[in-house]
């Protein structure tokens, strides 16, 4: 690190300081676009992955969708988004919700999948109807890695939102494609907000994770970890 | 590099380029095949294999690097801990911002493309492989011992084979996060399919934005289906246990 680069960094947090409104109103719009896709994402995913686990159904779908996801360039995926539906919020939320599912939509399958047969079993002996069963046995049985899926698209949505600036769906990345504007602090200084706002929201829905967690499962740690296979992918 | 093939307009402003002016292309349609038949050589090709060519340099370099690191982590049992979390940080750091920071070091050029991208793989493949190589079973170690063999025999012989899964699985994230951060590259530099990618959008040209894109979106995938053919050529023993 040389020390013209450690003035960038110095300079980059006083940009932030300094432009502290512009800062908050592009992060505000950075998290409205990235919930906006996330909630889309879940609404889309979750239940359809919870089913297809119940049903122990489409495991080629619900695997193999993870592995075409992950290996879906953000850029060329938002790119054509736009000249099929032109530029605006919408259209990058909806580029951004083509990324988030396949985290989500895999995540559930396995863990629903992944429940315990004889625990199934148990509550079907009892007389528990299927959605009885999925609601208060495999349900609460999957939802650590239920969320584990929802926290790692959750990153990435994150980080990726930056590229929505380049479709005019605005936020941070609204700094960072603008250098001629906001100089080299500015581009830096809003690339640390976002891998902030990142880690931010990792750490949060880690804790959330671990109140959800019924007690008799919580194993270590919440703490950010990506997985080795799968990891975080780019961007 | 073979830059000379490539597009005249370099980095400046560029004038709307239509091409000649076909009724599908002034239109700007969805999608104009004969404004593909006329770029392809000129545009289109040249960048696919540009950006063939940004990947297979990243990930050599990376996993060449990556591959080292790992067997002597493991070889003087060292903890990769602080490098978990180190790497956990660098994935939030968006790489736009990342490839213009590089800039006043290394300026315009390709190197700062392929530093962060070689940069990226080294994350990747590096856990991997280390995962990989912890994950032989002890009494398959033990007999190996049994059996006589050096320390590096037993990684030539029985570690490194049994690490190939987690390393393939490491590689494919690698080539396929490589495809589409070298597209990303482009803000910086003319190369790849983000260059063309970048240009259209800039002009709103719909046909070059699906060809260029769906070419980058075809390249990962191909990518990634190549690496698990390979991958189940080069661990026969994987599928006779799928088969058992």
């Amino acid at each position: 690190m040389t020390v013209a680069n450690l003035d960038v960094f110095a300079n980059a947090v006083r940009f932030i300081v300094d432009e502290r409104t512009l800062i908050l109103h592009k992060t505000w719009e950075h998290l409205e676009l990235s919930a906006a896709a996330m909630a889309v994402a879940i609404v889309l995913a979750l239940p359809l992955g919870i089913l297809l686990g119940h049903l122990h159904r489409g495991s080629f779908l619900a695997i193999n969708l993870s592995n075409v996801g992950r290996a879906l360039p953000s850029l060329a995926v938002i790119a054509i988004g736009i000249a099929f539906l032109g530029v605006g919020f919408a259209n990058v939320t909806l580029a951004l919700v083509v990324l988030a599912v396949p985290p989500i939509l895999t995540n559930a399958y396995v863990a629903v999948d992944g429940v315990e047969e004889d625990a199934v079993e148990a509550a079907r002996g009892m007389g528990m109807t299927s959605w009885q069963v999925i609601r208060s046995v495999e349900f609460p049985l999957a939802l650590p890695l239920i969320f584990a899926g929802i926290r790692t698209a959750t990153v990435f949505v994150v980080a990726t939102a930056t590229i929505a600036a380049i479709a005019g769906g605005g936020g941070l990345g609204d700094i960072i494609v603008n250098q001629a504007s906001y100089r080299i602090e500015g581009v830096v200084g809003a690339a640390i907000c976002v891998s902030v706002l990142a880690l931010a929201a990792d750490a949060l829905l880690g804790l959330v994770q671990h109140f959800l967690t019924p007690a008799g499962l919580r194993v270590g740690s919440g703490a950010f970890e990506p997985d080795v296979v799968t990891g975080v992918s780019r961007l | 590099m073979s830059d000379g093939v490539l597009i005249a307009q370099g980095t400046g402003p560029v004038i709307p380029d239509f091409g000649e002016g076909s009724k599908c292309v002034t239109e700007n349609r969805l999608f104009c095949p004969d404004w593909v038949r006329d770029n392809w050589h000129s545009v289109i090709q040249p960048a696919l294999l540009q950006h063939i060519k940004l990947t297979l340099i990243a990930v050599a370099i990376g996993f060449a690097l990556a591959f080292v690191a790992a067997v002597v982590t493991h070889r003087y049992r060292l903890t990769e801990k602080p490098f978990g979390a180190f790497s956990a940080v660098v994935y939030t750091i968006p790489s736009l911002a990342l490839f213009q920071l590089l800039v006043p070091i290394t300026g315009l050029t390709v190197t700062t493309a392929e530093v962060a991208l070689v940069g990226y793989t080294l994350l990747i493949l590096y856990r991997n492989i280390l995962a990989g190589l912890r994950s032989s079973p002890p009494e398959v170690l033990e007999a190996a011992r049994g059996m006589g063999l050096t320390r590096g025999q037993m990684l030539r012989r029985v570690e490194l084979p049994l690490a190939l899964p987690a390393t393939f699985a490491g590689l494919r994230v690698a080539v396929v996060s490589t495809i589409a951060l070298a597209t990303v590259a482009a803000f910086v530099i003319p190369q790849g399919l983000g260059h063309p990618i970048f240009l259209a959008l800039r002009e709103y040209f719909k046909t070059e934005i699906i060809v260029a894109g769906g070419l980058a979106i075809g390249l990962a995938l191909v990518a990634d289906g190549g690496l698990v053919l390979l991958e189940r050529a080069l661990t026969p023993w994987a599928r006779a246990r799928r088969v058992a």
